[in-house]
């Protein structure tokens, strides 16, 4: 009796058909879960194995060793000092820029134009900056040419433009604009009505972002500083066209290790790269995670 | 009327000041391939549709090809896998969907070069089962896309109801593949063309992976021209970025149309 109540009740609440529905949704989900577990899951596996084994197949610490060398100990800095300077002067500027935005229409000329422009610089660019810059202050560039008329050489201590230093100006390029894609967000959430609480208590402007604006978005701008860190960390193309030769930073160096037998009298040393470049990616994206979740606390 | 907004000074002196960084590199690069002679022409612009060139710019007509081949596989993995998972995920294990958020976001933590150094051991398997063909690469693709793309689609999610409209259908008599088809997808059908166009502008734009792995596509072919002809590489350049651009605005206009407000 209570069983054959019960039965029909089951079937009322789950209005699709129990049983084979539920096996068919599972196997729904499994094509995109293989897709994913053969191209981004193997893939990333592979590569932080291949630099704990030798080619073949044994187990072996001595690829990480490698990342002891003066030499790749020196790209890392490169590349830890580039990320640092450029994150710090994209998230300042970036950060500016959305300052300067805020109170224009969401839906207004100003801000779709640069919204849209924000992410072909900071998503699409990479070699194409690189080409752009070459062309500004690249040593026929236009820039270069024209500082030049006015008897200043860029270049009076070297091309510069084709080393490390080069990297600086294209970095803050796709850097700022990431910021404001980030960071934008974050500033528009403050809400207007703490401003007016401000004034009506005595306070001003000035008070106001010393006091509420900058405190409460100080954890949001610090995790947009760690995301951009990561982005300029991990990028490649940008470098790649500009130094077509030599491996200042650390993907640089992964590409003369892929492209030539042993580096450094070593195998496998893309793979040990790759190690050491995920645990520094890895550190900053589970503090920018970290923060970020804080920082979104008060948004509601 | 916000009071937070800086005052119009404030606005002006930063908007010019970080607007000329990024005017000058773009009308740097512009004024760069005006260059000829004395003064300015276009002949650096008119020389891509020259016959007699042709055999110069071919790697970069090739590699649009092979660029444009990817960008149509890769918003297929996008329409035809992410889309109904999300759509499944959302309706049938709303449990899974932090789970499932983490996996897709995940390729933003994961750069791109390191990824290629696991890629190339696959990619040589697929090389000997599929064939060297450029459309295999759209495999990796699909991945580098799905933070943007899932980011696109899960707005169009948030913002419609779904679960009430499938089951309205279903009970209508409706079986799932009209479901999906002629209920939820036209629904979606903003948040699948964001999907779909930053995807064409993420294809485009990538490097990293198919210059490693030794693909034609539209950016490795630049490199090539580059070396040979700088200002076909400027020209081409700013032809790349305006198309990317105008696809982002019409991002921005289809969402808006689409949802009244921005979501973000």
């Amino acid at each position: 009796m209570t069983t054959a109540l019960r039965v029909p009740a089951g079937v009322e609440r789950t209005a699709p058909p129990r049983r084979g529905v539920r096996s068919w949704a599972w196997i729904g989900l499994t094509p995109f879960l293989a897709y994913v577990l053969l191209f981004l899951a193997l893939p990333t596996v592979l590569a932080l194995a291949s630099g704990l084994f030798t080619r073949d197949g044994a187990f072996t610490l001595d690829n990480l060793a490698a990342l002891g060398d003066p030499v790749i100990l020196g790209t890392f800095w490169n590349s830890t000092w580039l990320s640092l300077l450029t994150a710090v002067v994209g998230a300042v500027v970036g950060a500016l820029s959305c300052y300067a935005l805020l109170g224009l229409p969401e839906t207004g000329a100003v801000r779709t134009a640069v919204d849209a422009a924000a992410g072909v610089f900071a998503q699409f660019g990479g070699v194409m900056l690189a080409f752009a810059f070459i062309a500004t202050i690249g040593l026929q560039g236009v820039v270069t040419r024209l500082l030049a008329g006015a008897g200043i050489d860029i270049f009076a201590d070297g091309p510069w433009i084709y080393e490390l230093p080069g990297l600086i100006l294209p970095y803050v390029f796709f850097q700022v604009p990431l910021m404001v894609i980030t960071f934008m967000p974050a500033l528009t959430a403050l809400r207007p009505q703490w401003a007016e609480a401000n004034l009506t208590l005595g306070g001003t402007r000035a008070s106001f972002w010393a006091r509420v604006g900058i405190p409460v978005l100080a954890p949001s701008f610090l995790a947009c500083a760690l995301l951009l860190f990561a982005n300029a960390f991990s990028s490649y193309a940008t470098a790649a066209a500009l130094a077509s030769q030599g491996s200042q930073i650390v993907p640089l160096q992964i590409r003369t290790a892929l492209t030539s037998e042993t580096v450094l009298g070593r195998e496998n040393l893309a793979g040990a790269l790759a190690l050491g470049m995920i645990v520094v990616v890895g550190v900053v994206m589970a503090l920018y995670s970290l923060i970020e979740r804080r920082a979104a606390r008060w948004r509601g | 009327m916000n009071r937070l907004a800086p005052s119009r000074a404030t606005r002006w002196v930063v908007g010019i000041l970080v607007g000329a960084f990024f005017v000058v590199p773009m009308l740097s690069t512009l004024l760069y391939t005006l260059r000829g002679g004395d003064g300015f022409s276009l002949v650096h612009w008119a020389a891509l549709f020259d016959p007699a060139q042709a055999r110069l710019y071919a790697p970069v007509w090739a590699g649009l090809g092979n660029s444009l081949l990817l960008a149509v596989v890769t918003v297929a993995i996008v329409l035809f896998l992410l889309a109904p998972t999300m759509v499944l995920v959302h309706l049938r294990f709303p449990r899974l969907r932090p789970g499932f958020e983490f996996l897709v976001l995940l390729p933003i933590s994961i750069p791109a070069i390191v990824l290629v150094v696991g890629l190339a051991p696959i990619y040589q398997q697929i090389g000997r089962m599929l064939g060297t063909g450029a459309w295999t690469l759209a495999f990796a693709y699909g991945i580098t896309v799905l933070p943007f793309a899932y980011r696109a689609i899960q707005a169009s999610v948030d913002a419609v109801d779904i679960r009430t409209l499938a089951e309205a259908a279903r009970s209508l008599g409706a079986g799932w593949g009209a479901v999906l088809l002629r209920v939820i997808a036209p629904n979606l059908r903003s948040g699948l063309l964001a999907a779909s166009l930053i995807s064409v502008a993420v294809v485009l734009g990538e490097f990293t992976i198919a210059s490693l792995l030794n693909r034609q596509v539209f950016q490795t072919a630049l490199v090539v021209v580059k070396n040979t002809d700088g200002y076909a590489a400027a020209v081409f350049t700013l032809l790349a970025l305006a198309f990317a651009f105008v696809l982002l605005i019409v991002i921005g206009l289809a969402g808006r149309a689409r949802t009244g407000k921005a979501a973000s």
